[in-house]
């Protein structure tokens, strides 16, 4: 598949403008850049998304967008797919002004966008997946074989025939990259590739993407993630709150300066003093096995682990290896043998998720709403449903509502949560407050085991580390942490030993000191992405 | 033995008919992830319509289907604007639409209680008709009844192979999804649900037209009901939906036969027996949850806002 020759080197310089704009149109005078954007924006009620927003990617080159979750990174990517309309200002795309209406048109246009959460259809195959985005006449058993071939070229092994939902995480994401390269983009966004690779697959997708820049594909790659950014990216323009707040060059930055300009200040770190105190076991899982109903689930396979008071375990993994499956055995929510879990030094396996807190369980869930807290619900009423067991809450089996109300005015004040009082409703919290008081409310109740499902998941960078050092305080004070995570830096920052999940089975918990990125990454790949390898 | 079996499998086709044509648009609705409970409705609205059409042109089978079909598009429009435009709940809307068609039905009706049509003569293929058992049943029909043979083999082999297929299987496993690469999925589900309109129109249609040629209130008589469990009996695949509506079609043959042969069993049980053989099955596949999971689509019965 030979690549075309990008229509813009013929076409002669048209915008003065533009070329200011671009930092490197200096050095290559003949070259349009592939895309400009000029002062985007773009309100939300309430929110300005995009306010004056500026960026310009030249043919080959990888632009990184930097900036925390609700930067405005995403909107500004949806602007230039087409899903999302801009309220003012101007895209040049090849130097011409541009209006992209909807994503057939960005794709005419030679776009491909790889999605944060992918955009893909579980129960077809692969070739069926990819045929749904191409204008290309329906033959899907000649498109199977370009796929097979693309997908060599370019290092992405697939299997044309599976099923989507047979695949794992890092293949989903092959299968989108291909997709997108067999429309012969020009440009290619990808929104948070690696939030959910092994050290292994980002290493292979950069590879990728070099491959993808020297044949003259431009690359616009959001991260929040420094060292990636710093490892692939030419360029960089960091936004905060919806505005840009600078453009870089990463390599010639330090990790400390990029943070600077992403969160306005210091990246902070956590801390994590000794523990010398009583170290029973907070919680054991013996020989935990258990058959999955759903068919897109996994099978638990003779899971051991043990937490003891203060410290923090962890366990890695990409989500979809057995996480939702392990959590539900452990909170209860699915009923396994008595001796598979032992809580505190009881056997609790067939206990319900009341009767373990009621025996010192804590269990903050992955989806805050929903689970963690009812979306509609006030703060006050989110935190009765938990606390409602703790001294005081109730009167002859009544609920004393000032008690609750004092309860979440405590936890609102103690654990810095940014909102209205107690009576705000849970969905109008950000991620990182209402993260801080779902977890506020379960380390009030004193627990002897606290269990965290994706701790900082779509929190901001301070709202993140107040949240890990909350953790580690905890297990600090003779509490069991055991902390489920994608994020392999957030484990490697809080916990004392770590475990990784595969496929539903888990590996001893190391001692942190005893371990690496690289080797949990090869275990998170488990054996089925070896074989493809 | 034979004499007495090749009535029964005859009338079993007839029977099955309305249910084929029902079923298999709401099997393509359902597919895009809108469920339809009004089928009853549309399917009676689209009976009267044909019963009127064929009356005022002397039983003219082609203009009384076309103008179920049309009636039945027409009757499931505003269910597609509560659901689809304004994200109304499918369940009640589609029960609301099964309401107001007995009523409607009933009410146009009222002016065509004493018509009768003359029916429809079946059409012997030559040679084909002749084969033993299989001949008179298969190949000696009413025209509609080969048209259904047809619309099957379409709707499997739109759906199975084409790309407006994959486009309508793609809609109702994950609307998000298709949305977001750039597929217009209010449109493809109003398509949809004007298709399932138009197929229970004609189920009406062959009802008042063919199969019972005189209009009489509420005559499809559950059928509606039983083309949507169908679906879910069959498992959003339309040669299992033909299997389901060839048994219960047999079903209800074999209990008029059974009468008929005096049989000493209630016959109010006989009638009862296809709903009771439907709700056994029901439960039986349902038990299935792989099965379920693997053919359901994902988003049956949810609204889809598009935006954000």
């Amino acid at each position: 598949m030979a690549r075309k020759e990008s229509p813009c080197m013929m076409t002669h310089m048209t915008n003065d403008k533009t070329v200011d704009l671009a930092g490197k149109a200096s050095e290559r005078p003949h070259v349009e850049p592939r895309l400009s954007l000029q002062h985007i924006t773009k309100r939300y009620p309430g929110v300005v998304a995009n306010d004056d927003v500026s960026l310009t990617v030249m043919p080959g080159e990888i632009h990184a967008v930097l900036g925390e979750n609700g930067a405005g990174k995403s909107t500004l990517m949806k602007i230039i797919y087409g899903t999302v309309q801009a309220d003012g200002g101007q895209l040049m795309w090849n130097g011409r002004e541009t209006a992209i209406a909807n994503p057939s048109a960005a794709r005419a246009l030679g776009i491909g966008m790889v999605f944060q959460h992918f955009s893909l259809f579980e129960t077809l195959t692969v070739t069926e997946n990819i045929a749904l985005a191409l204008d290309a006449p329906f033959d899907l058993k000649a498109l199977a074989v370009r796929v097979k071939a693309v997908s060599e070229r370019y290092g992405l092994p697939l299997d044309p025939n599976r099923l989507v939902h047979s695949l794992s995480v890092g293949e989903r994401q092959r299968v989108e990259i291909v997709r997108c390269l067999l429309q012969d983009p020009q440009l290619l966004i990808l929104d948070e590739p690696t939030s959910v690779l092994t050290p292994q697959a980002v290493r292979r997708l950069f590879e990728t993407l070099r491959q993808l820049a020297s044949e003259g594909v431009s690359i616009l790659y959001i991260s929040h993630k420094l060292h990636e950014i710093q490892d692939l990216c030419d360029s960089a323009t960091v936004m905060r709150g919806g505005r840009v707040t600078g453009h870089a060059n990463p390599k010639q930055e330090t990790t400390g300066s990029l943070a600077r300009m992403m969160i306005g200040r210091d990246l902070p770190i956590c801390q994590s003093p000794e523990y010398t105190g009583d170290s029973r076991f907070a919680l054991e899982v013996r020989n935990l096995s258990a058959v999955s109903v759903d068919p897109f689930g996994v099978s638990l396979q003779n899971i051991s682990l043990n937490v003891q008071r203060g410290e923090v375990v962890g366990i890695a993994g990409i989500s979809g290896n057995g996480q939702a499956e392990l959590l539900a055995a452990l909170s209860g929510e699915d009923s396994v043998d008595y001796d598979n879990v032992i809580l505190d030094g009881i056997p609790v396996g067939k206990l319900d998720a009341g009767q373990r807190r009621d025996l010192g369980l804590a269990f903050v869930p992955e989806e805050r709403l929903g689970r963690g807290a009812v979306p509609a619900m006030s703060l006050a009423d989110n935190a009765m449903l938990t606390a409602h067991r703790q001294a005081g809450m109730k009167h002859y089996g009544l609920l004393n509502y000032a008690a609750t109300r004092e309860f979440a005015k405590r936890c609102i004040e103690r654990f810095d949560v940014r909102c209205n009082g107690p009576q705000s409703a849970a969905r109008s919290l950000s991620g990182g407050n209402l993260q801080k008081f779902i977890v506020g409310r379960e380390i009030m109740q004193a627990p002897k085991l606290m269990i965290v499902a994706q701790p900082t998941w779509g929190v901001d960078v301070g709202a993140s580390a107040f949240l890990r050092q909350t953790l580690i305080d905890l297990s600090r004070s003779g509490v069991g942490v055991l902390v489920i995570s994608e994020e392999l830096d957030e484990l490697f920052e809080i916990c004392d030993r770590i475990a990784v999940l595969s496929e539903g089975r888990l590996s001893a918990a190391m001692p942190k000191e005893q371990t690496n990125a690289e080797s949990i990454g090869l275990l998170m790949a488990g054996k089925a992405e070896k074989e493809v390898a | 033995m034979i004499e007495n079996l090749t009535p029964i499998l005859v009338g079993t086709l007839g029977a099955a008919t309305p249910l084929v044509f029902a079923g298999l648009g709401e099997l393509v609705a359902e597919k895009t992830g809108v469920i339809n409970l009004g089928v009853e409705g549309m399917m009676l609205i689209g009976a009267i319509a044909a019963f009127a059409a064929a009356v005022s042109t002397d039983g003219n089978l082609a203009v009384g289907l076309i103008a179920g079909a049309l009636a039945g598009a027409l009757a499931s429009l505003p269910f597609g604007i509560l659901t689809l435009s304004l994200g109304a709940n499918q369940a009640a809307s589609g029960l609301a639409l099964t309401i107001f068609g007995l009523g409607l039905s009933a009410f146009i009706g009222q002016g065509f209680v004493s018509y009768s049509l003359s029916g429809v003569k079946p059409i012997a293929i030559p040679l084909l008709s002749k084969i033993p058992l299989l001949g008179p049943v298969l190949f000696n029909q009413d025209i509609v009844v080969y048209l259904s043979f047809v619309t099957f083999g379409l709707v499997a082999w739109v759906l199975a192979k084409t790309r407006l297929g994959l486009v309508l299987r793609a809609v109702g496993e994950s609307p998000e999804a298709a949305h977001a690469i750039g597929y217009p999925v209010i449109a493809i589900r109003y398509g949809a649900v004007l298709f399932g309109g138009a197929m229970a129109g004609i189920a009406g249609a062959y009802l008042s037209v063919v199969y019972t040629p005189l209009w009489v209130q509420n005559m499809t008589a559950g059928r509606g009901w039983i083309a949507v469990a169908l679906v879910v009996f069959a498992t959003w695949k339309p040669a299992r939906l033909m299997l389901g509506a060839y048994l219960f079609g047999g079903m209800t043959i074999l209990q008029l036969h059974a009468q008929g042969l005096g049989v000493a069993i209630p016959p109010q049980f006989l009638s009862a027996l296809p709903y009771i053989a439907t709700i056994v099955v029901l439960v039986l596949i349902s038990r299935d949850r792989k099965l379920l999971q693997l053919n359901l689509p994902a988003s049956l019965g949810k609204p889809f806002i598009a935006g954000g």
